[in-house]
């Protein structure tokens, strides 16, 4: 029961971090068609940009509260990750729009491979690691010497993500891009008769994708405190995983499983083998997708002559 | 007068915006990552390291060439294109045809003689470079590239798990042969009759899912794949790999130094430089082989339902034709070329381990299949060249070095490019580099048509 209760607090908060990175997925795949494969990578640039915003604002500027630190660090990747994503979509994807599928698919493994080898030039091939930022935990339990423990980082996960969802949850339902972008994504030509600039909603939804890489990427530094050049590939496979278990193009979905996706790989490890989590985490997938071909929550794709 | 002089006037206001504007993205851009650098320091601490000088040259770069660009390149490149067409363009697009049709059989003869040309212009020393990592490495990926073509090119089904098929072959081979001492040519099609079960076996499940799904599983099958070959110690040794795979003989013949060697039968003087040739020849062979299949599979029913089913599956199954069937054999005959190119890969490295069927090679293989044009075997082949025979040469221009500095290091550049060159390639050229197909079928004579005629299949 104890371990029981400590895999799922661990669970949450991976499958909170795969949600968002999720999200980024499943909205460019909503309103473009187009698995965005550098997504991962966008999210290890994230992580880089956070580290050195940390490194400057703890040592440079000397600020020592920890929730202003984190803050500072938290905008600025937000910010800097929106940046850099924005300009991708503008030079690698939007010149492909209206061309074939397979085109802005290649066009993004290529970004892909692009991005994390230039992380690795400018900031070499090593880890980085750092000191644990945030210490403490809440013990909940304490039962036969086995000490359920919530500790503050994973409390800040949760109440960030949270919080981040609330806020989208609300930009997509409620504000005029959210209606714009629903309406592109249903349809592009009818949405661009009605006046909706489709080409800005689009840079858009690329931007809104990259701030929410980047809360992931933020929060991912805090837990985890190591990041590499190669750090991008197996979340970003997980989190599209997650995106399609959840059925693609579905806001709840992604984030629903990413969740399912962070607590199968947790209690993967802790009841069985760790070697095999992956192997579990995607044949959950492709049974899942034999019997629901369209995901959790996905719109069943109807085939028109 | 006086409003073009006006007019150019605001252009040139227009265009130093434009630049400002796209120095001041770059900068924003490249800020954090260029601007600083994380560096371990004594203590094992990540400090910070600024390097202003870089980043404001490559910034000062960009806004030079982007005002460049508006002043002199695009005022001259819309003029090009309202110049009428010259009796030189036709001209040039007839030798251009010529080139087209006469191309093929060229880059075969050259395909053939390749060796012996390296060997007669540089003498053995320079074969085990010019042959082995340029010319093997290359078929190897035209090989793949053409096996993955039937699944992607012709049936249109989005494989991103190719190399587990080559991690099939790879493995059947080097456990089979290390274990059993079986000769590389009973093992050759037995790891491809191996490698397209495995393709059989992905594809059932699969079989129900389009597009995109089918991709992720895919994906998450050559993940599968690895993972098993990294954590199945007992059987593939884990990370550490399988050594001392055994290497093919001619016909035999082992290329060893011994007196029942290669060259002590042929009363040659030993060089392992034979051994290059042979494995080049036979790559050479298994890759001519796999284009001559697909060739002539176009022609029979089955390579007619694929490519029907990559143009419209609703209208395939409305005429009889059973789909799942189709999809099936595209996936095993792609596979087992897949396998066989993994046990020649095998059996040329004689060491394999799990790092060599990583997603990254799937999608390299796949770029190949897509950058070359989709479809078109003479483009799959070019886009290898271009892509292996190109990140290849990055690993030797130490020249670079005395320009640079010792410390600079072109080889750590290679993928950059290598990413930076498929996406350039993309959003000039999305149909790929070779952008006419030609058709299986015709009414009464063989003409190329445009690749934009050509669906790319829902799968």
């Amino acid at each position: 029961m104890e371990v029981f209760l400590q895999q799922l607090i661990n669970g949450i908060t991976l499958g909170s971090i795969y949600g968002l990175i999720a999200i980024g997925y499943t909205m460019v795949f909503g309103i473009i068609g187009m698995v965005n494969f550098a997504h991962g990578d966008v999210f290890m640039v994230s992580v880089f940009i956070a580290l050195i915003a940390f490194l400057l604002v703890t040592a440079w500027l000397g600020i020592a509260s920890i929730t202003v630190a984190l803050l500072i660090v938290l905008i600025v990747a937000m910010l800097f990750t929106s940046l850099v994503n924005w300009v991708i979509e503008r030079l690698a994807y939007r010149p492909l729009r209206g061309s074939f599928r397979l085109a802005p698919l290649i066009s993004a493994i290529g970004m892909s491979i692009f991005l994390s080898n230039f992380v690795q030039v400018t900031q070499g091939p090593r880890n980085k690691a750092i000191q644990p930022i945030v210490r403490g935990e809440f013990i909940l339990l304490d039962h036969n010497n086995y000490a359920v423990a919530l500790s503050y980082k994973q409390l800040i996960i949760w109440g960030i993500t949270a919080v981040l969802l609330a806020a989208f949850w609300y930009l997509v339902a409620k504000t005029r891009l959210g209606r714009e972008q629903r309406a592109c994504e249903q349809d592009q030509k009818m949405a661009a008769l009605v006046g909706v600039n489709v080409d800005r909603t689009i840079s858009m939804t690329f931007v809104i994708a990259a701030a929410l890489a980047a809360v992931a990427g933020t929060m991912y530094l805090m837990y985890y405190g190591v990041v590499s050049f190669a750090d991008g590939f197996v979340p970003g496979v997980k989190a599209f995983t997650a995106a399609v278990l959840g059925g693609i193009g579905s806001l709840p979905g992604a984030v629903i499983g990413g969740l399912l996706i962070g607590l199968i790989e947790t209690f993967w490890s802790a009841y069985f083998t760790i070697d095999y989590k992956d192997v579990a985490a995607f044949s959950v997938l492709a049974i899942t997708l034999i019997f629901l071909p369209q995901g959790l929550f996905g719109r069943p794709d109807v085939e028109k002559v | 007068m006086d409003t073009t002089a006006q007019r150019q006037d605001v252009d040139v206001v227009h265009a130093v915006k434009e630049a400002c504007l796209a120095a001041a993205i770059t900068f924003g851009v490249l800020l954090p990552l260029i601007g600083f650098e994380t560096v371990s320091n004594i203590d094992n601490k990540l400090v910070l390291h600024t390097r202003w000088g870089l980043l404001f040259s490559i910034v000062a770069i960009v806004g030079v060439g982007r005002l460049l660009m508006a002043l002199v390149i695009a005022p001259r490149l819309a003029q090009r294109r309202v110049r009428p067409v010259t009796p030189a363009a036709t001209a040039a697009a007839t030798w251009l045809s010529v080139i087209g049709r006469w191309f093929g059989p060229f880059a075969v003869g050259f395909a053939i003689v390749y060796p012996i040309l390296v060997v007669s212009l540089g003498g053995f020393s320079s074969a085990l470079k010019w042959v082995d990592n340029f010319g093997i490495q290359i078929l190897i990926y035209v090989m793949l590239g053409w096996g993955l073509n039937i699944v992607v090119g012709l049936a249109g089904l989005l494989d991103l798990g190719y190399v587990a098929f080559y991690a099939v072959g790879a493995y059947s081979y080097a456990l089979l042969a290390k274990n059993f001492g079986f000769s590389f040519w009973i093992l050759l099609p037995l790891a491809g009759i191996l490698s397209s079960f495995w393709g059989i076996l992905l594809g059932f499940p699969v079989l129900r899912l389009r597009g995109d799904y089918l991709a992720i599983v895919t994906l998450a099958f050559g993940e599968i794949i690895r993972i098993v070959l990294i954590n199945f110690v007992d059987l593939t040794n884990g990370y550490a790999g399988i050594g001392g795979i055994p290497r093919p003989s001619f016909f035999g013949i082992p290329f060893t130094a011994g007196d029942d060697g290669f060259a002590a039968v042929f009363g040659l003087e030993f060089t392992p430089v034979y051994r290059t040739i042979f494995l080049y020849y036979l790559i050479l062979a298994l890759a001519f082989l796999t284009a001559f299949v697909t060739v002539r599979l176009r022609r029979l029913p089955v390579g007619r339902a694929w490519e029907a089913l990559r143009e419209d599956e609703i209208a395939c199954r409305s005429l009889g034709i059973n789909t799942t069937n189709t999809k099936l054999t595209a996936f095993a005959i792609g596979a087992m070329f897949g396998g066989f190119a993994g046990s020649f890969f095998a059996a040329r490295q004689g060491f394999i381990s799990p790092e060599s069927f990583t997603f990254l090679e799937s999608a390299t293989v796949l770029s190949i299949v897509v950058l070359g044009g989709m479809g078109s075997q003479i483009g799959v082949a070019i886009a290898a060249a271009l892509f292996i025979g190109g990140t290849e040469i990055m690993r030797d221009l130490d020249f670079l070095k005395q320009i640079f500095g010792p410390s600079f290091d072109p080889t750590q550049y290679r993928m950059l490019l290598f990413g930076f060159g498929m996406v350039i390639i993309m959003v000039f050229r999305p149909r790929g580099l070779i952008s006419t197909r030609s058709p299986s079928i015709f009414l009464k004579e063989r003409k190329t048509i445009s690749s934009d005629l050509v669906k790319e299949g829902h799968g």
